[in-house]
């Protein structure tokens, strides 16, 4: 960690209204810590998180991208989990082909009730983002103040 | 060498026209050279024996072609094997009318990449000729070059993965067979290489791309009426507007709309004026799907189900795919 000592990464965190929003919430009112750098963005289900959402995220200068959805087989709408999965699996291993690291993005099952859990998921993917230093290779330089 | 000639195509025309089977024709028209064939529209046999052609550069696929085809009474189209499976996913996502359209499958024995036979031959090309094996390059320069013809072809036909015609109404010559085909070989060699190697490839590569949008008009799975890179407002419809992000953008999104409905025919590489081998993003795409979710070929089968409006519950996680996506760390 002594390489990017003082680097504090900006995490973008689409979570699913129905149970990660709600895990987020939990954790916060049980006081658990997680690092102020992520960024939380409500969906509707994770579902909804159109892949160019992810790539615009790096693009405004984030450097890990974390969605987070209900448990498989636990989707307010019955099966859109399903499809965010596969989805990301591709995606991932696409940006990953394309040399783009893949400890920048990840994709987690925090329920309602797992305030701890979100806590924790959010604590690692920061100090793994961390260590990685800053997104140079999806950044836009004009995004850039 | 082609085995179904050029005058066989343009009798089975005649024969059709004449019998008022059909109104019109899809075929490759000539262009100054033997090579710079063009997709044409034609309405009679006369205007056929004047410049149609079928010779080893008639690549471009006719099956996005019936999307915008709006005439009266049906139309003929010749669907090579590869061709074939454009036209059935076509079919699968409601493009166009099958009843429409009458399709005549003809047998292809590969085509030539005039960039590899201008590379070889030099300036001056002036003209190709089939014989056997061989090629023969006429050339302002240096009279007549004998080429063998299994080198120059495309990249996507020595690959070729099916001679088999999975839709027709009609087949001229014999049918071929689905090839065991090395197509993926190029795909495990970038994924062997480092992660800043492939970033590296990537960069050089896509830094190239002039934004013509050929790659995307060309090909039959990206026909939405609407497109995401259409919309000027978007900051990302052209060159001018983008930067290095934008290219990877493009290619990243444009390559994953089309995941598990690319049939890999090859045409977005085949057009791409600045030889971007985006063949290389769409084919793994489909290894990917190959390996988490079991063999897909988008096209084989009219009204599949394509793998990204599927799912099972054990589906593999991102995490793992990543790993079994075979990429080096
Ligand atoms: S992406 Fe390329 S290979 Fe795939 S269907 Fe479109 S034009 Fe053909
Ligand atoms: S055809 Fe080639 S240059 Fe044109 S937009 Fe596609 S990749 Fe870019």
């Amino acid at each position: 960690m002594q390489v990017n000592e003082g680097f504090k990464p900006t995490i973008v965190a689409f979570c699913c209204n129905w149970c990660s929003y709600a895990g987020a919430d939990l954790a916060g009112n049980n006081r658990l810590n997680y690092p102020a750098e992520v960024k939380i963005i409500r969906v509707p289900c994770s579902c909804r998180v159109n892949p160019m959402f992810i790539l615009r995220a790096f693009q405004r200068g984030a450097d890990g991208v974390i969605i987070c959805g209900c448990h498989p087989g636990d989707c307010h709408y019955t099966s859109g989990n399903y499809y965010t999965r596969r989805r990301m699996s591709l995606l991932f291993s696409m940006l990953d082909y394309l040399g783009i690291e893949r400890e920048r993005t990840r994709l987690e099952w925090v329920s309602a009730a797992e305030g701890a859990k979100f806590a924790a998921t959010m604590n690692d993917f920061v100090e793994q983002v961390t260590k990685l230093g800053e997104n140079k290779r999806l950044e836009d330089l004009r995004c850039k103040q | 060498m082609q085995t179904v000639t050029k005058e066989m195509l343009i009798a089975k025309a005649a024969e059709l026209l004449d019998n008022g089977s059909v109104t019109r024709v899809f075929g490759w028209q000539k262009g100054e050279f033997d090579y710079d064939v063009t997709p044409a529209l034609f309405h009679s046999a006369a205007e056929m024996e004047k410049d149609f052609v079928w010779n080893d550069f008639c690549g471009a696929n006719f099956s996005k072609y019936l999307i915008k085809d709006k005439g009266e009474g049906k139309v003929l189209v010749f669907l090579k094997p590869c061709d074939t499976y454009s036209f059935n996913q076509l079919l699968t996502e409601h493009r166009f009318d099958r009843e429409k359209v009458y399709a005549v499958g003809i047998p292809c024995d590969g085509m030539a990449d005039i960039r590899l036979i201008k590379e070889e031959a030099g300036e001056g090309v002036t003209g190709v000729d089939t014989e056997g094996d061989e090629l023969v390059v006429h050339t302002l320069y240096d009279g007549d070059i004998r080429l063998n013809r299994g080198d120059f072809l495309a990249e996507r036909c020595k690959v070729c993965k099916s001679k088999k015609h999975v839709a027709y109404d009609e087949l001229m010559g014999d049918d071929g067979e689905i090839a065991d085909s090395a197509r993926f070989d190029e795909v495990a060699k970038l994924e062997a290489m480092s992660a800043d190697e492939r970033f590296a490839f990537w960069q050089n590569e896509l830094s190239r791309c002039i934004r013509c949008n050929a790659c995307r008009d060309v090909c039959p799975a990206c026909s939405c009426e609407k497109c995401v890179f259409g919309n000027p407002k978007s900051g990302v419809e052209n060159k001018a507007a983008s930067d290095s992000f934008e290219e990877k953008m493009f290619h990243i999104i444009r390559a994953f709309h089309v995941a598990g409905r690319c049939t890999d025919c090859g045409e977005c590489s085949r057009v791409c004026p600045q030889h971007i081998p985006l063949h290389l993003l769409n084919r793994k795409f489909i290894k990917d799907i190959d390996t988490f979710y079991g063999e897909y070929q988008a096209g084989a089968e009219v009204g599949s189900r394509a793998p990204l409006v599927d799912y099972t519950e054990g589906d593999i996680e991102p995490s793992k795919a990543v790993e079994r996506g075979g990429a080096n760390a």
